[in-house]
């Protein structure tokens, strides 16, 4: 499956440095020929080409930027490939349109989100490769790099430290920090969250670790109570740089009580943030920017997706807690999703491109507080908003987040807003039964056709 | 003294000072509830022939010794003596300053007053440094003071003026200073005892981890026996002891949990004895008796800044007033009140010093007068404070202020003027 997909990868990333080229040579009105030229250039070997774009693009702000670029100019070309064979004028056009603004914006975007060091952007003109991970080893790498970086950051939870986290989170941390600053803690959620909050006012930054989210209930009162208002309470006299963490969502089968997303209990806390991250990238550079927040923030995490497997680049970066991410800039319709939907909703797109839709997908990731910033751009552009996510019906992020747009936007929408949720329902055990709770993409599929009518 | 403390963990005995409350009966008659027959005073000094020697002595036993102009075996300095006194004095007269100032709504809320048991606060906190924690609960305004929160901050949080010590933003239930280190005012009872696990855990780490080698911080945690029923209690318990944490557990068992008697809501009301349970002493102390607790909590403090772990203190003591200032306080005995009144610590306290010749009358009503002054400007300055103006609605609900998003038009939200204003809508 992943010599299909770069073989799929390595077509498209043809297509697109010839484009990318033609923009360059837009300018000298070398069109039509300069077109032909690179049409036939894409031979080229790609890593050389590549490199080449990354230094002369004068789009991309930074080389460090080329390999994200790539992340997010990436889907785009799944529309180029399909419209290939129509005139290619609608695709230089669209193609050049397309690409220039959003391409644009999707990189400021990324580079806000990029901690670029000084030296970076003076060293060599090619990005570093980068390396593969999975998104658990990448949680770990994340956090590990900021264990190094700051000796006050330890982590608190069951079975952290010489079991290596029940997700392997925290795997191989116990043997290099030692027992204390990897704490395996006894079976009491609402104590040792607490612990981690008397800890955070006196200067250390915790990581707590809910071995399920959904045994952070257990804990309510201390996030709560303490952890999302003692500044507030305390005058600003004490700050809780605590991070707290687990896997949400449901998994395969699991039983209703490890099935459960805690997002939409939390969001009301006055005084934390909330992120969900989905692919390798993101989780280590939320999991590093929550870190070193000063904020209390809550991580979610998704059972299902930690076995995700992306290249990510080598040097130091965060990503912007309260920023959200980009995933396919699109026309028709601004699809709003997070965590393990934004797979659900990814497959549908492919469906909806081949019927000819143009969906908009952005990951939220900031759960609290929405980036009202990149999904107000999209409702703009789009007028037509789909929500898919994970959360209950009742209360859950998607409803939040309908009334935060309808509030801000509602005269740039064109139809009400479509909320796709999990049905109110504890998870069941059996399989058939839990498909059916959760959204799927046909649902998706069925639900952007009823809204572009 | 030494026996409570050097026993090894497991067989950790009990160890108390004083009246016949202490010894092991079955389950029947320790303690002093309204349900029970009061115990005759005099009783206390039968126990004399059979009190274990050791360093605590209970006031009443000096006094009846009629040693020697020398006093060699007196437990405090004049200089102790009268920092003790005053502590206590300031905390009494505070308390009764807050009562006036609430009926004359001056404050508003949940108001409770520490009356009656000064003897714990004083006991124990001018025992630390200021770089030591203490986290308390609601009943925490005396707590501060101890600790050295200056009277007119915490009679401007009351009165939820911007210069009170939360800004206004707290209240009674809420006093946090971060100069002398007071986490908390927490209102759920419970809540504090794993914060104060924090902070405790917090010095261990520095002491281990971070290699600060001096680093002894002791961490107290104050609540009552209401909360040695709840989950957070034993849970906190637990890990101390198995961590060794550099904490003191002191219960102020006043015995009522607003309307609940201890003796009706807990199964063993014996509570010291739960530390050994759990592998830590746990010792039981006349909560109304300064010196006596100022004793204990010397060792366990010792012991704690050793790095031999947490232990658990039960101070027997009493609340002279209600609850809060709303609870009318009808279910209680008078007789089990006249029985408590009559062992005012300050009292106590006031008799020691003269007895002993550590001090004058006119000595302790310099004090008293100084202390009511220092409240008379207290209060003044409460009043004269302003009141937190609007725009201070948005400024601590994040340490970081984007916590609060990005904005439709691209900025930050706290990049807004509404925010600095107060009037922007979260």
């Amino acid at each position: 499956m992943s010599l299909k997909f770069f073989a799929h990868f390595l077509f498209i990333f043809q297509v697109y440095i010839s484009v990318f080229l033609l923009i360059i040579h837009l300018q000298f009105h070398f069109f039509e020929i300069a077109f032909l030229f690179y049409f036939f250039a894409g031979a080229k070997p790609m890593a050389a080409i590549f490199q080449g774009v990354g230094a002369a693009a004068t789009l991309s702000s930074s080389p460090s930027n080329s390999f994200d670029s790539n992340n997010s100019v990436f889907s785009p070309l799944t529309s180029f490939s399909v419209r290939r064979g129509a005139s290619f004028a609608v695709v230089r056009s669209d193609g050049i349109l397309n690409l220039n603004p959003k391409g644009r914006r999707a990189q400021q975007l990324i580079s806000n989100a990029v901690a670029t060091k000084a030296d970076s952007a003076a060293s060599s003109s090619s990005s570093k490769p980068g390396h593969e991970l999975l998104l658990f080893e990448a949680l770990q790498e994340g956090l590990e790099e900021e264990m190094d970086r700051d000796p006050r950051v330890c982590v608190m939870g069951e079975d952290v430290g010489h079991y290596g986290g029940s997700y392997k989170v925290t795997k191989g941390l116990a043997e290099k920090f030692g027992d204390l600053r990897v704490l395996d803690t006894p079976i009491a959620e609402n104590s040792f969250t607490g612990m981690g909050i008397g800890a955070a006012m006196t200067g250390l930054r915790p990581v707590v670790e809910g071995m399920n989210m959904g045994f952070l209930l257990l804990a309510f009162n201390q996030i709560s109570n303490n952890c999302g208002m003692l500044h507030y309470t305390s005058g600003g006299q004490f700050t809780i740089p605590i991070v707290i963490r687990g896997p949400g969502g449901v998994g395969r089968q699991l039983g209703a009580e490890h099935s459960q997303r805690l997002e939409s209990y939390f969001q009301s806390i006055p005084g934390i943030q909330m992120v969900a991250c989905s692919t390798p990238y993101n989780a280590k550079g939320l999991m590093k920017a929550a870190i070193r927040s000063e904020n209390p923030v809550i991580l979610f995490e998704h059972v299902l997706l930690y076995n995700l497997k992306e290249r990510i680049p080598d040097e130091d970066y965060i990503c912007n807690l309260e920023e959200a991410e980009m995933v396919r800039p699109g026309e028709h319709v601004t699809i709003l999703t997070y965590s393990r939907m934004r797979y659900h909703v990814m497959q549908a797109a492919k469906t909806l491109v081949n019927k000819g839709y143009d969906p908009e997908v952005i990951d939220i990731r900031s759960l609290k507080p929405f980036d009202l910033y990149t999904i107000g751009n999209s409702v703009k552009k789009t007028h037509r908003v789909l929500i898919v996510e994970e959360c209950m019906r009742t209360g859950g992020i998607g409803a939040s987040l309908t009334a935060a747009i309808t509030e801000n936007f509602n005269d740039y929408l064109d139809a009400p807003i479509m909320c796709l949720s999990s049905q109110d329902v504890p998870t069941p055990y059996a399989g058939t039964l839990e498909e059916v709770t959760v959204v799927q993409p046909a649902q998706i599929v069925t639900a952007v056709e009823q809204l572009c009518q | 003294m030494a026996t409570a403390f050097s026993a090894p963990k497991l067989a950790a005995q009990p160890f108390s000072t004083i009246s016949p409350s202490s010894q092991d009966r079955p389950l029947k008659i320790p303690f002093l509830g309204s349900t029970r027959k009061l115990r005759c005073l005099g009783s206390s000094r039968l126990n004399l022939s059979r009190r274990p020697s050791g360093p605590v002595v209970a006031v009443s036993d000096v006094v009846k010794a009629k040693k020697p102009t020398q006093n060699p075996s007196l437990l405090i300095t004049k200089d102790e003596g009268l920092e003790l006194y005053e502590d206590m004095v300031l905390g009494r007269a505070f308390e009764d300053m807050c009562a006036q100032m609430y009926y004359r709504g001056k404050m508003f809320g949940f108001v409770h007053l520490y009356n009656g048991q000064e003897a714990v606060s004083t006991g124990f906190i001018k025992l630390l440094k200021q770089q030591d924690s203490v986290v308390s609960t609601y009943r925490d305004h005396v707590h501060a003071l101890s600790k050295g929160v200056p009277s007119r901050a915490v009679m401007s949080e009351l009165f939820g003026k911007s210069t009170g010590c939360c800004r206004g933003q707290g209240g009674s239930m809420h006093m946090f200073s971060s100069e002398h280190n007071l986490i908390g005012g927490f209102a759920f009872i419970g809540e504090g005892i794993p914060v104060a696990t924090g902070a405790a855990f917090s010095s261990k780490y520095r002491r281990e981890v971070l290699k600060e080698a001096n680093c002894d911080h002791v961490t107290l945690a104050f609540f009552g026996d209401g909360t040695c029923n709840n989950g957070q209690f034993y849970e906190c318990l637990n890990m101390a002891a198995l961590w060794k944490l550099p904490i003191v557990f002191v219960v102020e068992n006043n015995l009522w949990a607003i309307g609940m008697s201890h003796l009706r809501a807990t199964s063993d009301p014996q509570i010291y004895k739960k530390g050994p349970a759990f592998g830590m002493p746990g010792v039981h102390v006349d909560g109304m008796d300064v010196l006596k607790v100022r004793e204990v909590a010397k060792e366990a403090i010792g012991r704690a800044r050793r790095g031999e772990g947490p232990t658990l203190v039960e101070c027997e003591t009493y609340r002279f007033r209600g609850h809060s200032l709303a609870d009318p306080d009808e279910l209680r005995d008078p007789a089990e009140k006249a029985h408590y009144a009559a062992r005012d610590p300050i009292t106590a306290l006031k008799k020691y010093l003269i007895e002993n010749n550590l001090a004058g009358e006119a000595e302790l009503k310099a004090i008293d007068k100084k202390i009511d002054e220092l409240l008379e400007d207290a209060v003044e300055f409460a009043e004269e404070s302003p009141l937190p103006p609007r725009s201070q609605l948005l400024e601590n609900v994040f340490a970081d202020p984007k916590g609060f998003g990005i904005g439709p038009d691209g900025r930050y939200r706290c990049e807004d003027p509404k925010f600095t204003e107060g009037t922007a809508h979260v």
